[in-house]
């Protein structure tokens, strides 16, 4: 039974590291060839909006984006909880790893959302309860990187940061529903997306790009715990291994 | 158990009535920036009444923020935050103490000089009364809710901005009940649900927010 295979091997950073930088460039690859295909069917093969014309088309973007915004956040506070209910080292390093990469997609909803505005309400931004619940998670992913920019003591930021993920986790429906009366009672039904008639080739396109940046994600969020768990383990003998073996190769 | 919520009460009220002007001062800053608000839009009386329990709201929620890192800084400085973790009773009911202190400082004298603003802002009756009772009930929310992020930040440089930008977005929900109860009355709804929303957000954050609190205090004093 000495070499039976187990999972919880990985949860150590210095078997994590390798097996990490194995996968990032397989996920890179499934994100391109999802992207690749979800832009065709979106740009190409979609048909046109009778009532929006071709400028729904940045939907493909906007919807993903809002997706992943929304998804990460929840992973991010999945993996706290586990940080802070196990101890484990790993944990940490995931959230903070994925925390720019949903601030990322949290601003290019917005984004997306104020182009997509623009021509099809006449105004860059409207106090829509998911426009403002969407700009509420992006402070929400600041305050998160904030805290733990400002604490110097690693295992400490990862402990302060995963309590401060799972209020706001606890948070977000009741700001979400809070928002969603307040604009309600203030403006009424002016802006109604009714996504139910939509095509089924656009669906298509939107679950294809939505596992573009899904696959995107976890390659970006690999790449950049490789280099916190590099950053944070320095003083180990394996990091000291690893660079050693880097330095050597750079000067064969 | 209220025997530890009770002292602890009283201690920091102790502690409180000893520095004055640091009440008078979160206060004054609350006049002052609801005051400067008719300056920067211009005094009709119309526009004033329709804007006064947004900006009455959000300078409320300024006022509780400046006075949060001093909620557990001075006991962390002087070492009686850890003589208070290593007590026999749970922290969380500590911490419940001083919510309920900070709201009584913080809080209590802001709802009682809002009625007083807000006929500044030609507020009716109704609505000075249902204000009063919107920061009175929602206040606790955000000495509550706060409490987190002082404990979060505790002991950290720039403690001061990095509080506001945890704590104010979680403050979203008491501003969009409190204010809509406010404009609720002036527009003749009736703010009944608003605050009845508001009470359920106080009772939920002061009945749970002491213990995540005491989470983030026990990461701090590692």
């Amino acid at each position: 039974m000495k070499d039976r295979f187990n999972l919880y091997r990985f949860a150590s950073p210095a078997t994590f590291y390798p097996l990490a930088g194995a996968m990032i460039p397989y996920f890179a690859a499934i994100s391109v060839v999802f992207g690749l295909a979800g832009l065709y069917l979106g740009m190409l093969v979609a048909p046109t909006d009778f009532q929006q014309g071709e400028g729904y088309r940045i939907i493909f973007i906007h919807v993903p984006a809002s997706w992943m915004s929304m998804f990460i956040y929840l992973v991010m506070a999945f993996w706290a909880a586990i940080g802070l209910a196990f101890n484990t080292r790993l944990s940490g390093m995931m959230a903070q790893a994925l925390a720019p990469t949903g601030a990322l997609m949290a601003f290019l909803s917005l984004w997306t959302g104020a182009l997509w505005g623009k021509p099809m309400w006449g105004a860059w931004w409207v106090w829509d309860a998911r426009l403002t619940s969407e700009l509420i998670l992006l402070f929400l992913y600041i305050g998160y990187m904030a805290l733990t920019a400002a604490i110097d003591d690693a295992r400490r930021a990862d402990k302060a940061g995963g309590l401060l993920l799972l209020v706001g986790v606890v948070n977000i429906p009741i700001i979400y529903f809070s928002v969603k009366w307040w604009n309600t009672l203030h403006q009424g039904s002016s802006v109604n997306l009714n996504k139910s008639s939509m095509a089924e080739t656009m669906l298509w396109g939107m679950l294809l790009m939505a596992m573009c940046f899904w696959m995107y994600s976890i390659a970006v969020a690999f790449m950049r715990v490789r280099t916190i768990m590099l950053e944070r383990e320095r003083h180990t003998d394996w990091v000291k291994a690893e660079l050693a073996d880097k330095t050597a190769g750079d000067e064969k | 158990m209220f025997r530890i919520i009770t002292a602890v009460i009283g201690r920091d009220l102790k502690l409180a009535m000893r520095r004055q002007a640091d009440i008078v001062s979160a206060l004054f800053f609350f006049i002052i920036v609801v005051s400067l608000f008719p300056l920067g839009i211009g005094p009709e009386p119309d526009l004033l009444r329709k804007l006064a329990p947004g900006v009455l709201w959000v300078a409320a929620l300024l006022a509780t923020m400046l006075s949060l890192p001093r909620l557990f800084a001075d006991d962390h400085r002087d070492g009686t935050l850890e003589q208070l973790a290593l007590a026999p009773h749970p922290l969380g009911l500590v911490v419940t103490g001083k919510v309920i202190a900070h709201w009584l400082v913080s809080g209590l004298p802001l709802a009682l000089i809002a009625p007083v603003l807000g006929i500044q802002f030609d507020l009716s009756a109704d609505a000075l009364i249902v204000l009063t009772g919107a920061i009175l009930l929602g206040t606790p929310a955000l000495s509550g809710i706060g409490a987190i992020g002082a404990a979060l930040t505790l002991g950290l440089r720039g403690g001061g901005v990095l509080l506001s930008l945890l704590v104010l977005p979680l403050y979203i929900p008491v501003l969009i009940f409190g204010a809509g109860a406010v404009d609720a009355t002036v527009t003749g709804l009736g703010g009944e649900g608003h605050l009845s929303l508001l009470a359920a957000i106080t009772f939920a954050s002061v009945g749970f927010a002491p213990w995540a609190t005491a989470a983030a205090l026990k990461i701090a004093l590692e």
